[in-house]
């Protein structure tokens, strides 16, 4: 490890701090909602720990057993990701559930509106016989 | 019998050259029968001209801003019929495929208190229009997944030419499937402890328009069916 040149380094936190920027900017200019930024920031912590605590990967792949050390990298950005995608794919559903709710009532007001604005266009059976009643 | 206050939904995505006959039909059987009944269409977003069309006819209509499928459009429908009130609601597809003179048969046993859902069958008797091979094993696969889930018997569990009484309405006002509701709303039923009555209807060819499935979809069709239907199985099964 001794070896390891100090530009790559120098590159991640780089990138690192780059992206962490970029995900401030979008918070700010509320492009995107505090909840969903959330697991981003983590990420990027996480990625900065890493860039600048070199040894920190070996030790731990040690420590879990893990024998080549960059597998551990992608079994957990892989876990990561489809976590959250799961998580993505439920927020999904539920929008698509409020958005049918919303055009059910979007369409039935478009209907009051209509009906008080043409009162005698139609007048649907079940009135006709409230008002002989 | 005529106290019963009916709402005919007619679903319609792009129905511009059949949804008029549709209406004019079920206008006929109305005031042959001395039926007190209204006729609701329900514009899912259309992309032709059936909202142009519906304007001008005798019905009234509710305009989805949002393309929904058939099964939130009908649920609109439905949603409608419970808000004002309505006794019974019946489902006749826009393209013509329900043909209203079977509308009596639908309502009869609603009316006289024997059935909560009334469903046309094509296959009851076997005349009119039988629809194609593959789908007909279609349909038998889900007569077994019904049998097997309700330990009921549908013959026809595709078929859209349904009849809901009051009790109906309001369960399909909280919740009605999403994109292909048929199968899936004959468990549904079945684990609120409804009462199916099947009743022989003929059915035509469709006059206009294209169904809701094509051949590549129908692959999709039973998968989702068929997680849809377990899926309601397994959430009502505990009620």
């Amino acid at each position: 490890m001794e070896s390891l040149p100090i530009t790559i380094q120098l590159f991640s936190l780089i990138g690192t701090l780059i992206f962490m920027a970029f995900i401030a900017r979008l918070i700010v200019r509320g492009k995107l909602r505090e909840e969903y930024s959330f697991i981003w920031i983590v990420c990027a912590i996480i990625l900065i720990v890493f860039s600048a605590w070199r040894d920190g990967l070996t030790k731990i792949s040690v420590l879990l057993g893990v024998f080549y050390p960059p597998s551990l990298i992608f079994l957990a950005a892989i876990f990561a990701i489809i976590c959250f995608l799961v998580h993505l794919s439920v927020v999904n559903s539920k929008l698509q559930n409020s958005i049918k709710e919303l055009t059910h009532e979007v369409a039935m007001l478009k209907k009051e509106v209509e009906d008080l604005e043409t009162p005698d266009k139609f007048v649907p059976e079940t009135k006709k016989h409230s008002n002989l009643t | 019998m005529k106290s019963l206050r009916v709402l005919v939904v007619v679903p319609c995505y792009n129905e511009q050259s059949s949804v008029a006959a549709v209406v004019n039909d079920i206008h006929w059987v109305k005031t042959r029968f001395g039926l007190t009944l209204d006729t609701l269409v329900v514009n899912d977003c259309s992309t032709d001209n059936t909202m142009a069309v519906v304007r001008t006819l005798d019905c009234l209509h509710l305009d989805l801003p949002v393309n929904l499928g058939i099964g939130g459009c009908m649920q609109a429908g439905y949603k409608y019929a419970y808000r004002k009130g309505y006794d019974v609601a019946v489902q006749v597809d826009g393209d013509g495929q329900h043909p209203a003179e079977g509308l009596i048969k639908l309502l009869k046993p609603i009316f006289e208190d024997q059935a909560d859902v009334v469903i046309g069958s094509r296959f009851l008797e076997r005349q009119g229009f039988q629809s194609s091979f593959v789908r007909r094993i279609g349909i038998r696969y889900f007569r077994w997944l019904n049998q097997l889930l309700i330990h009921k018997t549908v013959h026809d569990s595709t078929s859209g030419f349904r009849a809901f009484n009051r009790k109906t309405i309001e369960i399909v006002n909280a919740y009605y499937p999403d994109e292909y509701p048929e199968p899936e709303a004959i468990v549904q039923f079945g684990l609120h402890n409804l009462r199916l009555l099947e009743v022989p209807v003929l059915m035509e060819e469709r006059q206009g328009g294209t169904s809701s499935i094509t051949f590549i979809q129908s692959i999709y069709y039973l998968f989702k069916v068929t997680m849809g239907t377990l899926f309601v199985y397994i959430r009502l099964r505990k009620i």
